[in-house]
């Protein structure tokens, strides 16, 4: 589904990704854990393809495709959606309209019918119900005075409604208490699927007691230094992640 | 920050001209010239000299320099104050209206004839200097309500056009309300007697066709006690090299216990990408609460013109009369509007509302100016301002000058005030989801316009966030 192939990518100027390799097969979910700085975020948003990050080197294909040629919206009407760590605030526009106008805007691309309003309600409740959360942030303005929790809860709500074949979730859990945590922990286990490939971000092992990946992989300095199986997570977090650091392994 | 560059903007979708023959006055400003619109209007002789009183008084003024706006001076002499198209005898129905004139008015959605009528808004339809057709006018007679062209009204309730004329923007206001007063052409009047709910929108189109003419329509709204009424005004022009005036003054007489909406959606062409062409649009528009209780409301939606210079004010003379403003200000290209409000508390309890929304790209200058004035006499006033600015790209600009003169202690003033950007954030979100480039500039700015547009009738809210993504088209690649 995904194959990442010595990935470069720079900041201004700066190489943070210096020869990123993963390969992510249909259905499997994969996290990606490392130290602060060590480019996970980098690595999501450079798969959406913000512009401010310039792929210097590596091939990206999604479905065989070559995803660095695509545009962002080419890419999310493909199926990869990112669940922003940062998510953006849109005032006077309703999440509704707002995930109306986004789920329209892939139907169209797809050549399928779009929805109109009254269409989109059911819809949107046959979503809700799936992750089993009520429809009280349909109606609020996107992310607009949401409090941290409700901005994490809101980007996988449209995970949920958007329906991406692969899910790149970006620090899901940061900002999150436990309570806020297993909500959306458990949205995000009913929404995995045979289908739907997922790319867990995150710095702390603690979300993956709650999302159990298939594989681990930890990036160190812009490259990924070990990868293994969920006990992987345990162990980092038991030693934390200098004795995978490239340099603490030569001094070692 | 590479894809907030771009400036290829739609061609001005309205900007195609009428081949149609026209009655039109050599350029240049005279008495004689005065004389002579007043004479083709068959005008009563007081509204000569009125008009001649004004223009006396226009020689002794100077053009007003203070506004945040730049151009080459006018010259006067320049410009054409009447052109009509011309027709043997003045049409009695729509039948006998140029087909050319209803084909013009339907190519810009405002179909005139019997059968198209746009339902449940009356259409007062102005070719350059003169009224071509009004819809509904015998229907909105049978309820007592008066809707007719200016010219019209001056010749069949002079008494009333006489009462109200001038009692809100007096002649000598400004020197563009003088320039109108000596020299407008046409216009709308709107009479509704004291408790009269106009059972329709009423409704204006103005079209600017004629080259080196100005457009100084006069429009005078008077609403009687406990009547309700509300006004939509639209308006374009061609697109020609050379800058256009229009200089057109608005009055609102509101009595007690009576309500005015007042909504202006204006599309005049805003010149090319260079700033070559497009009209200036120097207007001057007030209400009058006179009455208790009484209520004018002005919205507007601002897309057009090179440059804008309006202040849509209230007069809240009345105890416990209300005042509003929503204005929805765009500049793209190389487009200036200096626009805001004026309000004057006079009245106890009165209240007024400002929500002001300037939008600016490509090299768009933006300037918010308003007054909010608290007489000693207006005890309980209170006054609430909200003026947000935002900028799209780095080149354009955004200003703010807010002017508050209290006198009365027991006012109530609150002023808020941001400034934001579309940044590449907000639009990478945007398309992370799937969205265009072009529909997340636009969604974010209808968000931001949002206060604004639910103001506007229902018919019109739509026109207008249409016409904002048009005029927006392309300022982000």
């Amino acid at each position: 589904m995904l194959e990442i192939k010595n990935l470069h990518a720079s900041v201004e100027g700066t190489e943070i990704l210096h020869g990123v390799d993963l390969s992510v097969g249909q259905g499997e979910v994969h996290a990606i854990m490392g130290p602060n700085g060590s480019g996970k975020s980098t690595l999501a948003q450079v798969l959406a393809g913000h512009p401010a990050y310039a792929v210097t080197g590596g091939a990206v294909s999604f479905e065989g495709k070559d995803l660095l040629e695509m545009d962002p919206e080419e890419r999310a009407r493909a199926g990869v959606f990112l669940a922003f760590q940062y998510p953006v605030e849109i005032r006077g526009i309703t999440n509704a309209y707002f995930l109306r106008s986004a789920v329209n805007a892939i139907r169209k691309a797809q050549g399928l019918p779009e929805y109109d309003p009254i269409d989109f309600l059911d819809v949107l409740q046959e979503k809700l119900q799936a992750i089993g959360w009520d429809d009280s942030l349909m109606n609020r303005a996107v992310n607009e005075g949401f409090s941290g929790g409700e901005k994490k809860r809101n980007e996988i709500l449209q995970l949920a409604v958007l329906e991406p074949k692969l899910a790149i979730l970006d620090e899901t859990d940061s900002g999150l208490d436990i309570d806020a945590l297993k909500t959306v922990a458990d949205a995000v286990n009913k929404l995995r699927s045979p289908e739907r490939s997922m790319v867990v971000v995150t710095h702390y092992q603690r979300l993956l007691n709650y999302i159990i990946p298939d594989y681990v992989h930890v990036l160190a300095d812009g490259r990924i230094v070990r990868s293994g199986g969920k006990e992987l997570a345990f162990e980092l977090e038991e030693k934390g992640y200098d004795w995978l650091r490239p340099e603490t392994a030569v001094a070692g | 920050m590479t894809s907030i560059e771009s400036q290829v903007k739609k061609p001005y979708q309205y900007g195609w001209e009428t081949d149609i023959a026209s009655d039109t006055v050599a350029a240049g400003l005279s008495e004689d010239v005065i004389r002579l619109i007043s004479e083709k209007k068959h005008e009563p002789e007081w509204l000569l000299e009125w008009r001649l009183k004004a223009y006396r008084h226009w020689l002794t003024m100077t053009e007003p320099r203070w506004a945040n706006v730049h151009y080459d001076p006018i010259d006067y002499q320049a410009i054409r104050y009447y052109s009509a198209p011309r027709q043997a005898t003045k049409p009695k129905s729509l039948e006998e209206v140029d087909p050319k004139l209803l084909a013009t008015f339907a190519k810009l959605g405002i179909p005139l004839s019997e059968q198209k009528m746009l339902t449940g808004v009356a259409v007062d339809a102005v070719f350059d200097s003169v009224s071509v057709a009004t819809t509904f006018k015998e229907k909105l007679k049978e309820v007592g309500v008066i809707f007719l062209p200016f010219s019209e009204a001056v010749q069949e309730h002079p008494d009333l056009v006489r009462k109200y004329l001038g009692s809100v923007v007096p002649p000598t206001d400004n020197f563009f309300a003088a320039l109108n007063s000596a020299v407008f052409t046409d216009g709308s009047f709107v009479f509704v007697p004291k408790g009269v709910r106009c059972p329709m929108e009423l409704s204006t189109y103005f079209r600017i066709n004629a080259t080196a003419t100005g457009q100084f329509e006069r429009t005078l709204i008077v609403a009687e006690e406990g009547a309700y009424v509300s006004y939509l005004e639209g308006c374009s022009a061609p697109v020609r090299d050379e800058n256009q005036l229009h200089a057109a003054v608005v009055e609102l007489v509101a009595l007690d216990d009576a309500q005015i909406k007042y909504s202006t959606v204006q599309n005049w062409y805003p010149g090319d990408e260079e700033g070559k062409g497009g009209i200036f649009n120097f207007v001057t528009k007030r209400g009058a609460c006179r009455g208790k209780n009484s209520k004018i409301s002005w919205t507007q939606v601002e897309t057009g013109s090179a440059i804008t210079w309006k202040y849509p004010g209230c007069i809240l003379q009345g105890d416990n009369s209300i005042g509003e403003f929503y204005s929805v200000a765009v500049t793209n290209n190389r487009q200036q509007a200096d626009t805001g409000t004026k309000m004057i508390h006079i009245g106890k309890n009165t209240r007024s509302t400002i929500v002001s929304k300037g939008i600016s790209a490509g090299k768009g200058q933006n300037t918010y100016r308003g007054l909010v004035k608290i007489m000693k006499s207006a005890d309980g006033a209170r006054n609430y301002s909200q003026c947000d600015s935002m900028l799209i790209g780095d080149q354009c600009g955004a200003h703010t000058f807010p002017y508050i003169d209290v006198r009365n202690s027991t006012a109530t003033m609150e002023h808020e005030a941001s400034t934001s950007k579309i940044g590449e954030d907000q639009i990478f979100y945007c398309k992370q989801r799937g969205l265009s480039a072009e529909d997340a500039v636009s969604m974010i700015v209808n968000g931001f316009c949002k206060e604004v547009f639910r103001e506007l009738p229902m018919e019109f809210a739509v026109e207008a966030q249409n016409l904002l993504s048009i005029t927006l088209e392309g300022s982000v690649g």
